[in-house]
């Protein structure tokens, strides 16, 4: 054999597990993200008392495949005037900024693709951002006013709120007190809780900047479809403009992940620690078998053959999940991927409540006006972090030099962060005020 | 062997598209290839254990500053403002540069050469596992032994940033009727 192919095997020896899984996250992500989009059309329906996609599958279930398809076979259009270097270039950087981030996750403690690097969480965080450069770039590539303004209005945003966003995570680190991403979950799990309880203000102000850093409404002005088309993809068609919105869903999934592992405690189960709770560790079977008996039950009842064959399938589905969810417990040799498999159910799950919270918000709450995201992001959100950084930091100094009860500390230290919030809201309400009746001072002057 | 090949990739990389940078006509496709140098050389970090540089660079550099030039192309029209104002005595600082520049990296080059390494970079020369983590070890020496410098240097950052917002902010009132 020669020393190449001894080289390419023993590299293939030694990083067979982190290929494989970043073969999965390349394979799956997309996948799931069009399922995401699904789930989100479903619950925009129900909210708004419709059935939503019922045609492709039952209950529209194929409906992303063929979405997926149709943006594959659809004419890809580039505009004659623009720059098509770049217009080529932007969506994918995009893409691939959001799943590298995701490469760095850990997915329960035996999902990863990265090794557990010293830097996890500021990697993650920092080139997840970096999917705001393919959306500049495009922007100001399609040579089109929308796309451009469409862009601009992003970049500010993101300027914005990165800067909240960051803090935030600064007040779980400073409680974890390390960089690494299973450190951080262990360390919720020393504490006996999670960091939300501890940190919520900073929780509250990661999920408000995590929604304007993915575009969401109520902040989706970049593409804000009243004002903008489609903002800085306006001119992109076909799978380019399939390349963006997945970039979109994955890094719904990246700032979900990111939340999670910092104030939900990432793979672990609700109270960790409590013995007599270890029932909970069926509860994944449990429910995936529950989901397939309603299933067989709900299959006798479909009208239509093959709705009921489909019934069936998802059913069967359910149950070789909860079989291979029930396997280590009957097989003592296969025990050690019980707390992997464990870990991914409570880590999903906590992902899916963080982007149904999302979805919930955008169909709820009405859009901002640039003015007022910018005064949010600048005059509230980033003092309220500061503050509330400076005010973890003071519950930590008082827990460790003075002996006081860590939840009397935090309890004091976030009721000044919200006095100091209800404060920055007041002074915000003065300020448009009084910009408001300058307005209406200049206005009479120019009619007078 | 997958270190030297990951090294050369990455320091191939940056050469190529830093000369790119400076040869582009187009100022927005320089910037596109500054941003591969930049996260070329976030690469090369990495491959020296030096993680939290790494990312510093990826989150300063191309998330922050990157995006800042970028902003600015977009709003300024820059090709209108290159035609406007030619630097004639461009040639003559180049060469200058040029040349200052060289003989200072022959300088640092031989001098490093002598060194008891005998080189700047000697790929597996320490063992990355034995080392401590280098955020830590950062954080610990900013905080305790260069306290007074990075205090300093914080307050010159904000002295700027203040002085940045007081200049738009008037420039702003006096435009107004």
């Amino acid at each position: 054999m020669n020393p190449t192919a001894q080289a390419i095997l023993q590299f293939l020896q030694t990083y067979w597990v982190e290929l494989v899984c970043g073969v999965v996250i390349v394979a799956v992500v997309p996948l799931i993200a069009g399922y995401v989009v699904l789930v989100e059309r479903k619950l925009m329906a129900d909210m708004q008392a419709r059935l939503g996609p019922m045609r492709v599958g039952p209950h529209g279930l194929l409906q992303p495949i063929a979405d997926a398809v149709k943006l594959l076979i659809k004419e890809d259009i580039v505009p004659r005037d623009s720059d098509a270097f770049i217009f080529w270039f932007a969506p994918v950087i995009s893409m691939v900024a959001a799943l590298t981030s995701l490469g760095a996750l850990y997915f329960g403690p035996a999902f990863r693709v990265a090794n557990d690097i010293n830097v996890g969480i500021l990697f993650v965080v920092g080139v997840s951002s970096l999917g705001f450069l393919g959306i500049i770039l495009g922007g100001w590539a399609s040579n089109s006013h929308y796309s451009i303004l469409g862009a601009i209005r992003s970049t500010a945003q993101l300027v914005s709120y990165e800067t909240a966003g960051g803090l935030a995570i600064i007040s779980a680190l400073l409680l974890s007190g390390t960089l690494k991403i299973q450190a951080i979950v262990d360390a919720q799990s020393q504490y006996h809780v999670w960091f939300i309880f501890l940190a919520p203000v900073g929780f509250f102000t990661y999920l408000v900047a995590s929604i304007a850093e993915t575009n969401r409404a109520p902040f989706d002005l970049p593409e804000a479809e009243s004002e903008l088309v489609a903002g800085y993809m306006t001119e992109y068609s076909g799978f380019r403009w399939a390349l963006y919105f997945l970039g979109e869903y994955a890094n719904m999934i990246v700032v979900a992940s990111v939340a999670t592992t910092l104030f939900l405690g990432g793979w672990l189960r609700p109270f960790p620690n409590v013995h007599w709770l270890n029932w909970l560790d069926f509860l994944p079977v449990l429910l995936i078998t529950a989901v397939g008996a309603y299933c067989l039950y709900r299959a006798g009842k479909q009208p239509v053959k093959v709705q009921a064959g489909f019934m069936w399938a998802v059913a069967l589905g359910c149950f070789a999940v909860a079989l291979m969810f029930l396997a280590p417990w009957i097989f003592a040799p296969l025990r050690f991927a019980l707390p992997g498999l464990n870990g991914a159910f409570w880590f999903l799950l906590k992902i899916s409540g963080y982007i149904y919270i999302f979805m919930w918000l955008r169909f709820t709450l009405p859009r901002y006006r640039f003015d007022q995201l910018m005064h949010l992001g600048w005059y509230i959100l980033i003092p309220l972090a500061i503050v509330n950084v400076f005010s973890v930091g003071v519950a930590m100094l008082l827990e460790s030099e003075f002996g006081w009860n860590r939840w009397l500390a935090m309890m004091i230290t976030t009721a000044f962060t919200l006095a100091v919030s209800v404060y920055l809201v007041h002074l915000n309400d003065k300020r448009t005020a009084a910009a408001s009746s300058a307005t209406a001072v200049a206005t009479d002057s120019y009619a007078g | 062997m997958l270190d030297s090949i990951l090294f050369y990739f990455f320091a191939g990389v940056a050469v190529l598209s830093a000369a790119l940078m400076i040869t582009r006509r187009n100022v927005m496709h320089s910037a596109v290839f500054l941003v591969t140098t930049l996260l070329a050389i976030a690469g090369i970090f990495l491959q020296l254990h030096a993680e939290f540089l790494f990312v510093t660079q990826i989150i300063v550099y191309v998330g922050g500053i990157m995006v800042l030039f970028i902003f600015v192309i977009m709003l300024v029209r820059l090709d209108v403002a290159i035609h406007k104002m030619r630097f004639r005595l461009q040639k003559f600082v180049a060469v200058l540069v040029t040349v200052v520049l060289g003989l200072e990296l022959f300088v640092i080059l031989h001098s490093a050469g002598q060194l008891p390494g005998g080189g700047l970079f000697v790929p597996g020369s320490a063992n990355p596992d034995k080392l401590a983590p280098n955020s830590e070890k950062l954080a610990t020496s900013l905080f305790s032994n260069y306290l007074l410098p990075f205090e300093i240097a914080s307050v010159l950052l904000l002295v700027a940033m203040v002085g940045a917002v007081v200049m738009a902010k008037n420039r702003k009132r006096t435009d107004e009727p």
